[in-house]
């Protein structure tokens, strides 16, 4: 049962990991606005990656 | 006295500089930011527009509009002045840009959503985790697992869950709270107490190495719970509720002469006996006369009159009207929050109040539950350990048992799921719900009262078949050098070439005069250039008069939606008496009536007279739908159990109503009203499987028969059962 020593805390870290990449995608407005979001997958995303080239 | 009005308002334009820079603001960065609302935004195609245009304007960091809000945010280097560049960018491409007044409640319905997400996530987190623990606990036997390692386990458990429980169950919590303090209680209390009891019992096994633990219970509880006051959250959120009521009409610019400068100011800040220079084709900023020019005011928003009247020197003009044919200078006679449209709104806001507040299903269903269940569970508790001679322990994680497993999950699953199916469902047949028991009013009614001009007809006059056809070339080639609302009618129904015509001048209020092979024509009003010896008609009409002939009339008429008469009939089909409002002259509304196949009308009716039949239909006990689409009805739209307006109709009315169908069509009052009976069908359904879900369980957990686990087990397995029956809906015609 030694293992679970290491197993647990590894299971936590992953679901920790999990649960704040969630509360960072909440905090940086990525539920904002779903609707818009389920329409933007349909644009070309050439014009942006110019601006971000720049 | 006759003004060319293009060149007139295009000189006025370019000496304005509209005022965004004023509502820019630095962030932390030295950048500047704006927020603004932009209008007439509805795909995909739209957000690339102004995004990538915007992206492409020297000195934009960041543009990004939100489909939802309607909402645009601009960031940029350097200074605030460029604001106005960009907005004129976001014009040219055809949207419409107004200021953005943040308004407090909606800000609070966005945070309190993210809160729900966000406890949610932890929530689920926890679960997970939790439950993975669990697993092994219970496929170890005593042999195979030892106290020490089972003690770590809940242990560990205890680390997660509790802190989850406390972060996660406070909109439980606070909700239980605030019923407690007001004297009452609700269905936060048995909840709030199955998770702290649960919780805390398993703490105190968890010290005295037992094992009756349940912290996974309690994590799932709470899980699900907090699924299903997140979907009913959305359901309840008014969808795509752009700021479009006063606030945001108040909210714009208007230009306000200062000695020989004009300035743009906004117009709240207008002041009593400020002259304000009114553009062609602009809105009244405020209440007031004219001091100079004369022009045609559509008056359609306030009086629900399709024909523009004329006004000059001296007249009045009231805030929201548009002013149609040549730019007028008038004098504010009140600021804008004392004008006659602030008015109207504030008798909506207060049939919106008088509206006896509906008590959903649900909470109806709460009411009664809530009692029961504390009973039960300290009928449990008190049973088992005064008479049944069980340990207190014991005892108290019976009546745990019995609050998981009468949790309200399938309650408050039961009409969330079942409304959220059904609001996407109308969504794709162009029909917006904006509130989640709008449905539920909708399914009560027997009445429909309906508006006649845009709601039972299209709204926009067509061109009736009798008239000359040799003619008609030649009128609307004339017809389309204006905008006035009839003379784009009579050009709208003309396809086909047009003949040149030369030196086209537009009299304001008359008409409009050209030249054509060497003679003068004219279009216009039957003054002007028409037959003044032909007999009057009901319809509106216009003339045209060529130098040396005998004048011919083109009539116009507004006609019925093409499915009306259909609808009508669909609507008595399914029980409902249609009643129709009119604020037109008596005849014109009968032959409505007539073709539209009503029996019962009301004509001539003015805003408050309409306020008042509503009022007394409710008297008579009617539950009432209103469908209508000007200001004079947004007081009705306010008012009535359930309201409807068409997408062309004012955002007032919009506002004021619950749900909004887009469109050429009648059809959706009938789809919506038919898609609100078999909602109410499949959440009673639900309410149904609920009541025997608790019949057969609660006994069980009464008897001790059941453990917390196998009580959180079996009650996901109720909410499943329940959305399972929801989702039916997508397989019903």
């Amino acid at each position: 049962m030694s293992i679970l020593i290491y197993l647990i805390p590894m299971a936590l870290l992953l679901g920790l990991a999990g649960l704040s990449a969630f509360i960072w995608s909440l905090k940086s407005g990525q539920y904002e606005d779903l609707d818009g979001a389920s329409r933007r997958i349909l644009l070309d995303d050439n014009d942006e990656q110019d601006n971000n080239a720049e | 006295m006759g003004q060319h009005a293009i060149s007139d308002t295009s000189r006025f334009h370019s000496e304005i500089e509209p005022g965004y820079e004023a509502l820019a603001r630095r962030n932390e960065n030295g950048q500047c930011e704006l927020f603004v609302l932009v209008s007439g935004v509805h795909c995909a195609g739209c957000i690339q527009k102004i995004e990538s245009s915007l992206h492409h304007a020297q000195g934009v960091r960041q543009a990004r509009l939100n489909f939802s809000t309607q909402r645009l945010l601009i960031v940029w280097d350097g200074e605030a002045r460029r604001a106005n560049d960009y907005i004129k960018t976001v014009e040219g491409l055809g949207y419409g840009v107004r200021p953005y007044a943040p308004e407090g409640e909606k800000e609070e319905t966005e945070k309190q959503e993210r809160f729900l997400l966000l406890c949610l996530g932890v929530a689920g987190f926890a679960m997970g985790n939790v439950m993975m623990l669990s697993i092994g606990v219970w496929s170890a036997s005593a042999e195979t697992m030892g106290v020490t390692t089972r003690d770590l386990i809940h242990w560990v458990s205890g680390a997660i869950a509790l802190p989850a429980i406390l972060f996660s169950g406070r909109p439980f919590f606070r909700s239980a709270l605030g019923a407690l303090s007001a004297g009452h209680t609700n269905m936060d209390v048995p909840i709030s107490l199955a998770l702290l009891l649960a919780g805390g019992m398993s703490l105190f096994e968890t010290i005295n190495h037992g094992e009756h633990v349940y912290f996974d219970s309690a994590v799932m509880l709470m899980f699900f719970l907090l699924v299903g006051r997140y979907l009913d959250f959305r359901a309840r959120k008014n969808a795509r509720s752009t700021a479009t009521d006063l606030l945001s009409m108040l909210s714009g610019f208007a230009t306000v002469i200062d000695g020989d400068k004009t300035r743009k100011v906004l117009i709240r800040d207008i002041r009593e006996g400020a002259n304000i220079r009114v553009s062609a084709g602009e809105k009244f900023p405020v209440d007031g006369y004219i001091i100079e020019g004369n022009s045609e005011i559509d008056t359609a928003l306030i009086t629900g009159e399709t024909l523009p009247r004329e006004a000059g020197r001296d007249d009045e003009v009231f805030a929201g009207t548009l002013n149609l044919s040549a730019p007028v200078t008038i004098c504010a006679a009140r600021p804008a929050d004392n004008s006659l449209l602030a008015d109207i709104v504030r008798l909506m806001e207060k049939a919106g109040q008088g509206q006896a507040r509906y008590v959903r299903l649900a909470d109806r269903a709460a009411r009664l539950y809530t009692p029961v269940v504390h009973t039960c569970a300290a009928a449990a508790f008190l049973g088992w350990w005064l008479f049944g001679g069980l340990p207190w322990q014991d005892a108290l994680m019976i009546a745990v048992t019995v609050l998981i497993i009468t949790c309200p999950c399938a309650l408050g699953l039961a009409v969330p799921v079942v409304q959220v199916l059904a609001t996407g469902r109308l969504m794709k047949k162009g029909i917006l719900v904006k509130s989640g028991d709008a449905l539920e009013r909708l399914a009560r009614v027997d009445t429909v009262l309906l508006d006649k001009t845009g709601t039972l007809t299209t709204g926009k006059p067509e061109l009736e078949s009798r008239h000359d056809q040799d003619k008609l070339p030649l009128a609307a080639s004339l017809a389309s050098h204006s905008a006035h609302p009839l003379a784009k009618a009579l050009s709208g129904s003309y396809e086909g070439a047009l003949p040149h015509i030369t030196a086209i001048r537009e009299h304001s209020g008359k008409g409009l005069e050209g030249l054509y092979k060497g003679g003068t024509i004219r279009l216009g009003s039957r003054a002007w250039c028409g037959d003044k010896e032909a007999p009057a008609t009901d319809n509106p009409e216009l003339w045209l008069h060529i130098a040396g002939q005998k004048a011919v009339p083109f009539f116009l008429t507004d006609h019925l939606r093409s499915d009306s008469p259909q609808v009508i009939s669909e609507l008595k089909q399914s029980g409902l008496k249609p009643i129709m409002l009119s604020g037109d002259r008596q005849a014109v509304a009968e032959k409505i009536a007539k073709e539209a196949g009503i029996e019962k009308f009301y004509a001539q009716a003015s805003p408050i007279q309409k306020s008042e039949t509503l009022e007394e239909l409710k008297k008579q006990g009617c539950s009432v739908l209103m469908v209508g689409d000007g200001l004079n009805d947004a007081p009705v739209l306010a008012g009535a159990n359930v309201s409807m307006a068409p997408g062309t109709a004012i955002d007032m009315a919009q506002n004021a109503a619950d749900i909004i169908f887009m469109g050429e069509k009648l059809q959706p009052v009938h789809e919506a009203y038919k898609t609100a009976r078999i909602t109410q069908k499949l959440v009673k359904q639900n309410f149904a499987l609920a009541v025997l879900y608790n019949a057969v369980a609660l006994p069980l957990a009464l008897g001790g028969f059941v453990t917390p686990l196998i009580a959180a087990i079996a009650m996901s397995g109720s909410s499943l059962l329940v959305i399972a029956n929801a989702f039916r809906l997508r397989f019903m015609p």
